[in-house]
């Protein structure tokens, strides 16, 4: 180490490994991306409510069976926690932990494949009873799921991504922000299950 | 008032420093970067010239539907030519004009009003445009291919759906408005990151331009409402191709669906087109009336207050499809209180000019323009709110004639008071007056004798949207007197025109503060250098230009950490009160926003024309240029932090 380093280590700006400044360009950019995102879902969601209240009971209609509660749940049980290991990596970016990113991805891209073989296997089931085209049941249920399926879809892409750079050392601790927009895009996904399991799966049974 | 030129301001910084902003920042003129710029003021130049020329075709319809309308049962326009371009007059008005236009008076202001050197995201701001341009030839190239929507600009069902509509007209409609969706949403965030976290520092959230406050009103309303647009029309995209059963009532679905997820981003919309344009005038009217503009602070309450109210009001779109009567009362009561906000701003803007002194120039004629037809549009606006006189007039030409007046009134009127106030700054050169003035006078003659008779041919009972009509029942003097007026209007606009090119071919050169203006565009040269600001000033005030403190803070004593000479750097400042955070690198020129919006192009064509796998290619080569875009660049170990 020269001098020269020593010095630069010890100004107060190599100290810190996160500057303590306000939110960043790229916090703010995801935020209002997921925001406009969550309008789609509210939006969608809502106008399963509108489309079910309007058409009266019985719903689902035609004859339809109430949707099976076991494979949605284990579902959640797969995706709801994957937004921890998430988390954990987030954490681990900020100590500079490379290793611990490029695990809790690698749990996160586990689990998310999994929810999504999991949703196929449901469709299987579901398509011999009725389809996308045979009543607006049928389209609201798998436009829904597989609107949200897509998303799901989209941050594994985003987790791969961010493997793939922190392998060639593309994050690091002074540069946390691609570990977090990733990881607040995952929440965001993970936290719109959780509406669509009470209002596609849950509320027909209210 | 000072209005001193930058030169009598003090020294700039040194020459080194000067040689490597620009350095950093200049491009070389080449082919590569015409394609591959993020410079926001060549963006906003691009918006703007794109959205006239788009202007330009939908004024084109308007004059060949007023032509065949002039006398009665006319047979210039086929009945199916008449719906499409009553159709496409409408959607590139309000899509591919309105908004584009003012967007691209944002691009190219916001970052020298804030004294930023360039957007948060500029490679996402190229991204923006590429999407705009591609998504507008998209649906102008149905024109000729016969295949243009033909449902009416809110296209609602089951008129739209397979079975009344076939053909590709609906689906040209759903896809390019999500295409179009993808660069407004991206620019609406764009401005807000921008706007809150690169403002010149010292400038807090109570020093910040109107303008600027509306573009970032108008972000905020367009990211909670364009979703709803989006869904609207993915849905009918996916009733029409893949049949499912949102708006078929056989199968469980409901076509008034279609209507309230329409119009609650609809009635929005209205005011995404206007409040921008109502910024205009806030920006310009005060400089001619030699003063800051009265109320600032109510200004920005009622730019807020409408951005929230307008989405109560939705339903006023829909007093007579038989909703229960208890929602009409309360929608009837929203869309009455939204007219306070309204009103304040007019109030504010006549106090204004009451207590300043005018200068009648030719940007200030159009802000009077804007005034008089605004409030006119205004007041039929509230004759709305009334349910029982709406079901009335509904779907007459009085409904024409009413939202003429408050978006020709309230955003053409400002929109052309902003070419010619900023002009000067855009392009370095100052344009004719005399041809500035003909302008117009032509273009507010010919816009009342448009729209006025227009009021009454609706009040005598005639129906908007129909291509033909039998003599002898009134309505024909008042016909004529449109048509007429809709000549007039389009030798004015032709004269604006006339003198964008003239001021460019034979103007002076421009000052860099013609107008003795107060905020920060007019510290910087005409036209503004790559870099925008030699140095970034520190805001001492509401009008920075008109305050000696700021003025002085680029002058001699400027610091070294706002020179920021060293790399492609600009200021982050806290969102709230403007302190100094840090220096950020800005991106450097590149191609592949280009790419990423051809990729896009080709998953909306492969859609429309049902050739799926070039969709899946254009989805792969979306992904793979983000991918690249996004990856983070190569650092040494010292700048990664860490080892490991």
């Amino acid at each position: 180490m020269t001098p020269a380093d020593l010095r630069t280590a010890l100004r107060p700006a190599g100290l810190v490994t996160e500057q303590p400044v306000g939110r960043s360009t790229a916090w703010w950019g995801v935020m209002l991306f997921i925001a406009t995102e969550g309008t789609v879902f509210a939006a969608l969601l809502g106008s399963y409510f509108y489309l079910r209240f309007q058409h009266g009971v019985p719903w689902p209609p035609d004859g339809i069976a109430q949707p099976d509660l076991r494979l949605p749940l284990v579902m959640t049980a797969v995706l709801v926690p994957s937004s921890l290991p998430v988390a954990w990596a987030e954490a681990g970016i900020r100590r500079g932990r490379r290793w611990q990113v490029r695990a809790g991805l690698l749990a996160t891209l586990v689990m998310g494949g999994t929810f999504l073989g999991l949703q196929g296997m449901e469709y299987h089931e579901n398509l011999r009873e009725y389809t996308v085209t045979t009543n607006v049941y049928g389209s609201l249920f798998y436009v829904i799921t597989t609107f949200h399926g897509a998303h799901v879809t989209v941050g594994l892409f985003m987790v791969c991504w961010l493997l793939a750079a922190a392998g060639r050392g593309g994050v690091s601790a002074r540069r946390p922000e691609p570990v977090r927009v990733v990881a607040y895009y995952w929440h965001f996904v993970d936290a719109v299950w959780v509406a669509i399991l009470f209002t596609v799966y849950l509320s027909p049974r209210l | 008032m000072p209005s001193s030129t930058a030169a009598a301001r003090g020294t700039r910084p040194g020459p080194e420093a000067m040689a490597s902003l620009t350095r950093h920042w200049a491009e070389a003129p080449s082919l590569r970067t015409w394609f591959g710029t993020v410079d926001h003021k060549r963006i906003g130049r691009r918006y703007l010239v794109t959205a006239a020329v788009f202007f330009g075709f939908a004024g084109a319809s308007a004059v060949a539907m007023r032509t065949q309308l002039a006398g009665p049962e006319a047979g210039i326009l086929s009945p199916r030519e008449y719906n499409q371009l009553f159709t496409m007059h409408g959607t590139a008005m309000i899509f591919l004009f309105s908004t584009p236009m003012l967007f691209g008076f944002g691009n190219f202001l916001v970052p020298l009003m804030i004294g930023a050197r360039d957007m948060a995201f500029p490679r996402l701001n190229a991204f923006g445009y590429w999407v705009f341009l591609f998504a507008g030839l998209f649906m102008w190239a149905s024109v000729p291919a016969g295949a243009a929507p033909n449902g009416g600009w809110f296209a609602y069902v089951p008129l739209t759906d397979e079975r009344n509509t076939p053909g590709l007209h609906l689906d040209v409609y759903t896809l390019g408005l999500l295409f179009l969706g993808i660069s407004t949403t991206s620019g609406a965030v764009n401005f807000i990151v921008t706007a809150l976290k690169l403002r010149a520092p010292g400038m807090s959230l109570n020093r910040v331009p109107v303008f600027v406050w509306a573009i970032v009103a108008t972000s905020f309303m367009v990211l909670v409402a364009l979703p709803v647009l989006n869904l609207d029309n993915a849905l009918l995209f996916l009733d029409r191709r893949f049949d499912t059963r949102f708006f078929e009532p056989e199968r469980g679905g409901n076509v008034l669906l279609w209507q309230h997820l329409f119009w609650i981003f609809g009635h929005p919309d209205v005011y995404i087109i206007v409040m921008p344009a109502l910024g205009i005038v806030s920006a310009v009217l005060p400089v001619f009336c030699r003063r800051g503009i009265v109320g600032y602070p109510l200004i920005v309450f009622s730019i807020v207050a409408i951005a929230i109210i307008s989405f109560g009001v939705w339903v006023h779109h829909m007093f007579a499809t038989g909703l229960p009567q208890l929602s009409y009362g309360f929608f009837s009561a929203a869309s009455t209180v939204i007219t306070i906000p309204s009103g304040l701003q007019i109030f504010a803007w006549l106090a204004t000019m009451l207590v300043g002194r005018i200068v009648v120039s030719v940007p200030f004629l159009f802000v009077v323009g804007f005034l008089v037809t605004f409030v006119v549009g205004g007041v039929t606006g509230v004759m709305f709110a009334l349910t029982a006189f709406d079901q009335q007039t509904t779907d007459t030409y009085f409904v024409v004639a009413h939202f003429h007046y408050v978006l020709f009134g309230g955003a053409v009127f400002p929109i052309l008071a902003g070419v010619y106030y900023w002009l000067p700054k855009m392009t370095g050169r100052m344009f004719s007056v005399r041809l500035g003035r003909w302008a117009f006078w032509l273009v507010f003659v010919g816009m009342n004798l448009t729209f006025f008779p227009m009021h009454v041919s609706g009040l005598l009972g005639m129906p908007r949207r129909v291509y033909t009509y039998p003599g002898g029942l009134g309505w024909d003097p008042w016909n004529l007197l449109a048509t007429i007026g809709a000549y007039v209007v389009a030798a004015g606009l032709l004269l604006v025109a006339v003198g964008v090119v003239h001021a460019l071919r034979r103007g002076a050169p421009a000052p860099d503060d013609p107008w003795g203006g107060d905020s920060l565009e007019w510290t910087t040269s005409s036209p503004p250098k790559p870099y925008n600001f030699p140095v970034i000033p520190r805001v001492h005030s509401l009008h920075p230009n008109w305050d000696p403190r700021t003025v002085e803070s680029t002058g001699p004593g400027a610091t070294e950490d706002r020179i920021l000479a060293e790399g492609r750097t600009t200021l982050c400042t806290s969102e709230l009160d403007g302190r100094y955070e840090r220096p950020v690198e800005m991106p450097e020129e590149t191609r592949k926003p280009l790419l990423a919006a051809v990729g896009l192009l080709m998953v909306f064509l492969g859609l429309l024309l049902a050739w799926y796998w070039v969709a899946a290619a254009g989805a792969a080569l979306v992904i793979g240029t983000l991918a690249a875009w996004l990856w983070p660049p190569r650092r040494t170990p010292q700048e990664a932090g860490v080892a490991g």
